[in-house]
């Protein structure tokens, strides 16, 4: 019903003074003179795939690309879109959107259903928004209840990523349901937000191994959780309270080091990793040597990082101050855009999103006494795209297909929703942007599409506009007027084992298999051990634990060489009697010789 | 034995094994067939040292005429190389128109006098070197000290003078990673603090700093006692001691405050290994790390991530490998790199000297040279394995040499890296070499012949440390004899605050003193050892550079491979805290890096209303025995209320605070009882 009503026609398009936030219905209700709806031609338009730049018109039928082609022939009564002079870009793929995570029981300002607007607005058409478990929740569960009020709200396409605040191995049925059953091939972890969220390096090991059997993704937050908080009881200690102390808390090592190691963890499990929200110029050069190394790892700048820097955290106005406040915060160092825009460009990192995830001043206001309490977020979704064309394009760092493999196709590859997504090609998803290189808009929290009362590029003029935006076939911004329907957007489930990251981690998983070496007996004289204690069960995390204080019972290891107490080190290995061995005696020549 | 010995003199009568491939190639290893230890290794290397000590002091005098006699004479101490340097000149001293004649010892009185036991010692020409530059000049030493240098010296009569003949004089080598008493499994290692000085001795190491491994739960006052109390009794070079922190907790507090305060003791090692029994988290780290700050000690590293590495040690050994290849499948690289750049994050944010001790991998070096290029204050240490062999013997087929491979971090296997690593020691990424000498038998090895896990882990080193960076990072053009001293022990002495005492030679320093051979040149093997254990992991290598004489505290304690050493004979070394060379840097960081908040006005805004939410309980540990799909679950309805709230949040764990108790004073806290 929403589709029938939706269609706006140009010619008919009301005048300037219909508000263009009309919120009410989230469409305009203007109908077209031809009820045949779902028929679009796109014309005299270039189309930009990522691969390669042409000029052809494309028809879209039933929310489908049809035919691109030069002098289609196309049903009567069809809808014309006049691209003329303008580019045809697939629609953004935001990979990164938090509209319905809740911070300390406040959910964001906007929701799914602002936020997907605003993200249309800004020539995006899809979303894959964070499904944030709470421990000991299931995650089914709250899968479930994200895809409700998103498949109620949102206006645009989305689809889900799961945050797994706590990983054990009880969890592995319902990653399985999940990824063969409801279409998630993502989790994110968090390597912060110690004793809430922080998952041990053990954990993220484990986590990886068993999402790199299911073919899922996996996402970290990057960020040292015992040091950040350490330093945040330093800072409060010495009185610093307001939202300088969270970046201070928060220093660029603090980001590179956790992806260092996330880096590592991923390469020992031999897992894809897709480090989200990459702040820092170190944290980026981390990702960019991993590469080279051959690790298969992604990086994400975002929006506010690609166009703005941590300066403002200095700000003399507290809720300037406390709009920037995110983790990982953005960096002090100015050419810190320019950096990250210049790695985007070369591929070093491969997708940008928004982090999206606003909350009111006064939202924000809960942590005017205490930094740590500030929720946690950015507005972003909305300008990305421009963002994007006007730091790296206009400035001539990338060409017009490395923006579209930023903002839509290397996103659509590795979650695997490719060719749906992200390519304008015959049998695609219709959504489809009418990229105007020339125009230029102003950002203000005045009129953007948001709810916020502060936007952090507020002041910034962006070249590059999106003109004319189809979602799902449906035109939703056309003249500067949002048409949009609340919970017309689908959710799209995305299968595990992604081609774009998942050949490489086969081949190698092939590979990788370590060998030993077969011996003889060892028949020389064998010291004497006694009294080995019974093994304990290894625990999964010790990094969430104080200080162990289990090992009371003293060893004195000078009363005798062989009185032995307490638990050892390798407790948990049991005692083989007989050696297997698995490599067949005729195998590696360079270890025989070695002998 | 000693009939054995000199038998191999002569070429023509070498043992088969000895004589097929030395001579072909400089690096060759010889094979002693499966599992079979190297011959004579077995046998007893004990010394008697009843009868020793009487014969030292008087064979004091005349030992240049007598060397072959003393050795003739059976007396095992003497059993290093001068075997290995047959032909060399130094065994030619008699020849006086020799460009490099051999050290000669002289009375300048016929008869022995009372001074001699005073310890009066005139060096006479040779080239001192130090760590900055190199002079000819003469080095008179008295009462243990280095009284004077310089030419033309006015010395008091009945001097015993030591014909250095142009050869290099250095300052002592310091080693500052020994593991000597080190337990695994209530195994002590097979050399002690006797032959484990006395095989320093041997290679020119002057001083050793042990570590202190206190087991978790035990008092590290009570360890640091044992050990002293050992070494005391046992080392015969002065010694020093690292003490291991095995767990964080209050009551260590104060016992860091006392080894640092009364104790003499400035560096202290945290591990990031060895989960569950050693390890810390990065929580404890932060924390021990701004406390050992505060006390200004050194903090003394072993990084590789634990968690990974328990986590591939289950892999390696669920399919099926137990041999001593398992270990560095089980330890790569990236482990090590990755927590080397853990720990030089958490050294930057405390603004703390780290110290990475046992440098094994090229990754790792970069890492530290890279964080040094940033301007971290961390250094690190390579260690004589690292320096020299690579990791392809853990594939031996000989059992109990992949075994004696057996370290933390394991050897790399690619065999570019001792170069690299001599090559970044030599341009000053790294710093230090130890030696990280923890020798145990092939039978303590064999406690893991069936699971590599249960392998005790150590190689040797400490007396082929010296000879080694000669060999490999002198000899072969990278680095020139003053870097060879810094590395070898003035750096060392530096991080550790035993400069200038050590480590340099000039008026005041103890007279720790080494005359270097660079000319001579011996092939390692475990029979000439002075090091006990019965496999060397250098056997069969050629090591060119090795100390003609070394003079511990004044006394001549090796010469021309005769070993004179003194059970008992090293003293305690204390450190001060807060050494120059360290902390300089972090003192004026501490002060310009003082971090200001904003002056702001109140915001005086709408505030949302947070209800109260219940505390978040701190995660059990194991959450392996807790699925939450067996779990009823609390089910937040979202959309009741915008404000409903149910289970735990982010913040939880902060304390609502009403007023912030500051225990740090604004102008820097200078001394330690301000840490609460």
């Amino acid at each position: 019903m929403a589709f029938q009503n939706q269609k706006s026609n140009v010619r008919a398009a009301v005048g300037p003074t219909e508000p263009s936030r009309a919120r009410s219905t989230g469409r305009t209700g203007i109908n077209s003179v031809c009820f045949q709806g779902n028929r679009l031609i796109i014309k005299g338009g270039k189309i930009v795939n990522d691969d390669q730049s042409f000029y052809a018109d494309v028809y879209v039928e039933d929310g489908t690309i049809k035919q691109i082609g030069e002098k289609l022939i196309v049903p009567s009564c069809v809808k014309m879109v006049d691209a003329y002079g303008q580019l045809v870009i697939p629609g953004g793929v935001d990979a990164n959107t938090n509209l319905h995570t809740p911070q300390r029981g406040m959910h964001p300002a906007d929701d799914f259903y602002q936020g997907t607007r605003a993200a249309l607005s800004g020539g995006t058409t899809t979303i894959m928004d964070h499904v944030l478990v709470e421990p000991g929740t299931s995650l089914l569960t709250a899968f479930n209840q994200w895809r409700e009020t998103a498949d109620q709200k949102a206006c645009c396409d989305f689809s889900l990523h799961l945050d797994i605040t706590r990983w054990h191995e009880g969890l592995c049925e319902e990653l399985e349901t999940l990824i063969k059953d409801q279409g998630v091939n993502s989790f994110l972890f968090f390597m912060a937000y110690k004793d809430k969220y922080q998952s041990s390096d053990s954990q993220l090991y484990e986590a990886f191994g068993v999402l790199r059997d299911l073919g899922a993704i996996a996402q970290v937050h990057a960020e040292n959780g015992d040091i950040i908080d350490e330093e945040q009881k330093k800072l409060l200690f010495l009185g610093i309270t307001g939202p300088e102390g969270h970046v201070l808390s928060h220093p660029e090592e603090v980001e590179t080091e956790a992806v260092y190691r996330a880096v590592t963890i991923a390469k020992q499990a031999n897992c894809p990793l897709y480090v989200t929200k990459v702040m820092s110029k170190s944290a980026a050069d981390v990702i960019a040597k991993a590469r080279k190394k051959g690790i298969v790892v992604y990086g994400e700048p975002i929006t506010a990082s690609l166009a703005t820097d941590g300066s403002h955290y200095w700000s003399k106005d507290w809720a300037t101050a406390a709009a920037f406040v995110m983790s990982p915060p953005l960096n002090r160092d100015p050419s810190t855009p320019q950096y990250l825009t210049s790695l985007l460009a070369c591929g070093d990192l491969q997708v940008t999103s928004s982090a999206q995830a606003s909350f009111s001043t006064a939202q924000k206001a809960v942590g005017k006494d205490d930094f740590t309490l500030i929720p946690e977020g950015t507005n972003g979704i909305e300008e990305r795209m421009s963002v994007v064309w006007d730091r790296a394009v206009t400035t001539g760092k990338m060409d017009e297909n490395e923006f579209v493999a930023v903002t839509s196709t290397n996103a659509s590859k590795l979650f695997n929703i490719y060719p749906r997504k992200g390519r304008i090609a015959v049998g695609s998803d219709a959504d489809i942007v009418i990229w105007n290189p020339k125009e230029t808009r102003t950002v203000s929290a005045k009129t953007h599409n948001l709810t916020v009362e502060v936007n952090i590029l507020e002041g910034l003029e962006l070249r590059g506009v999106a003109s004319v935006v189809i979602s799902g076939g449906q035109v939703v911004l056309e003249d500067g007027k949002l048409n949009v329907a609340k919970g017309s957007g689908h959710f799209i489930p995305r299968k595990g084992f992604p081609d774009a990251v998942y050949k490489r981690i086969r081949a190698r998983s092939k590979m990788a298999e370590a060998r030993g070496v077969p011996r003889g007996n060892y028949d020389g004289p064998v010291h004497d051990v006694i009294s080995m204690t019974t093994s304990v069960p290894p625990t999964p995390t010790t990094r969430g634990t104080t200080c162990p204080k289990t090992q009371a019972s003293l060893r004195n290891l000078h009363q005798s060489g062989f009185t032995l107490a307490g638990t050892q080190i390798d407790d948990h290995i049991p005692r083989r009697s007989a050696q297997k061995i698995v490599a067949p005696p005729g195998g590696r020549s360079n270890i025989t010789s070695l002998s | 034995m000693s009939d054995c010995r000199r038998q191999w003199n002569r070429e023509d009568e070498l043992p088969v094994y000895l004589a097929g491939p030395i001579p072909t190639g400089q690096n060759l290893r010889k094979t002693y067939g499966m599992f079979s230890s190297v011959e004579g290794a077995f046998e007893s290397k004990t010394i008697d040292f009843d009868q020793y000590a009487v014969g030292r002091r008087g064979s004091r005098t005349p030992r240049s005429g007598s060397r072959e006699r003393v050795l003739d004479a059976g007396d095992p101490v003497g059993k290093t190389s001068s075997e290995g340097r047959e032909g060399s000149p130094t065994d030619s001293h008699g020849e006086t128109d020799d460009v490099r004649p051999g050290v000669v010892v002289t009375q300048s009185s016929a008869k022995e006098s009372p001074d001699g036991e005073s310890g009066r010692l005139l060096i006479k020409g040779g080239r001192v070197v130090n760590d900055d530059q190199s002079l000819y000049a003469d080095v008179y030493i008295e009462d243990g000290l280095i009284k004077q240098v310089g030419e033309n010296l006015s010395v008091p009569g009945g001097v015993k003078v030591i014909e250095a003949n142009g050869r290099m004089v250095i300052p002592g080598g310091v080693d500052v990673n020994t593991c000597l008493m080190k337990p695994h499994l209530g195994a002590q290692p097979a050399d002690g603090f006797l032959q484990g000085t006395r095989a320093a001795l041997a290679g020119g190491t002057t001083m050793i700093i042990d570590h202190v491994s206190p087991e978790p739960g035990q008092s590290l006052l009570e360890a640091f006692e044992c050990w002293q109390e050992a070494a005391d009794k046992k080392a015969c070079c002065d010694y020093s001691l690292h003490v291991d922190i095995p767990q964080w907790n209050e009551t260590v507090k104060d016992e860091l405050e006392l080894l640092v305060q009364d104790k003499g003791i400035n560096s202290f090692q945290v591990y990031m290994a060895y989960k569950d029994v050693y390890q810390l988290s990065d929580s404890e780290l932060y924390e021990a790390l701004s406390f050992l700050k505060q006390l200004g000690a050194v903090v003394l590293v072993h990084a590789e991530n634990g968690d990974l590495v328990a986590q591939e040690q289950r892999k390696i050994l669920r399919m099926g490998i137990t041999g001593p290849e398992g270990h560095p499948l089980s330890r790569p690289e990236e482990l090590e790199a990755e927590a080397v750049f853990r720990a030089i994050t958490l050294g930057n944010r405390v603004n703390c000297p780290m110290y990475i001790t046992k440098v094994m991998s090229k990754s790792a070096a970069d890492t530290i040279a890279q964080a040094r290029r940033k301007g971290s204050v961390v250094f690190g240490e390579a260690i004589t394995a690292s320096l020299v062999t690579d990791g392809s013997h853990y594939w031996s087929k000989n059992w109990a040499k992949a075994a004696a491979h057996v370290t933390s971090p394991p050897l790399s296997p690619d065999p570019t890296t001792p170069d690299h690593l001599n090559t970044l020691l030599a341009c000053g990424d790294l710093q230090v070499v130890g030696s990280a000498h923890c020798a145990y038998s092939p039978s303590q090895k064999a406690i893991g012949r069936e699971d590599f896990t249960l392998i005790p882990e150590g190689t040797n080193g400490v007396e082929e440390r010296m000879g080694f960076v000669w060999d490999r990072a002198v000899a072969m053009g990278k680095m020139d004899e003053n870097q060879f001293v810094a590395v070898t022990s003035t750096n060392a002495a530096k991080i550790f605050n035993l400069y200038p005492r050590k480590g340099r030679i000039a008026p005041g320093s103890d007279a720790d003193v080494v005359i270097w051979d660079p000319d001579s040149s011996k092939t390692i093997t475990a029979k000439l050892q002075q090091s006990t254990s019965e496999y060397n992991i250098f056997e069969g290598l050629e090591c060119r550079g090795g100390p003609a004489l070394v003079l511990s505290q004044g006394r001549v304690v090796y010469e021309e491979g005769e070993l004179q050493a003194q059970q008992g004979a090293g003293q305690f070394i204390p450190r001060k805290h807060f050494p120059d060379y360290a902390y300089q840097r972090v003192k004026s960081r501490n002060q310009a890096q003082s971090k200001q908040g904003v002056t702001r006005g109140l915001y005086d805004g709408p505030v949302c209303d947070v209800v109260p939410t219940p505390k978040y309980i701190t995660p059990s540990p194991s959450a392996r025995t807790s699925p939450t799909s067996h779990q009823p679950q609390p089910i937040r309805n979202l959309h009741q209320s915008s404000f409903s709230l149910s289970g735990a949040q982010s913040d939880d764990y902060i304390p609502r605070r009403s007023g912030h108790r500051v225990v740090a004073p604004p102008g820097g806290r200078s001394n330690i009882t301000s840490l609460g």
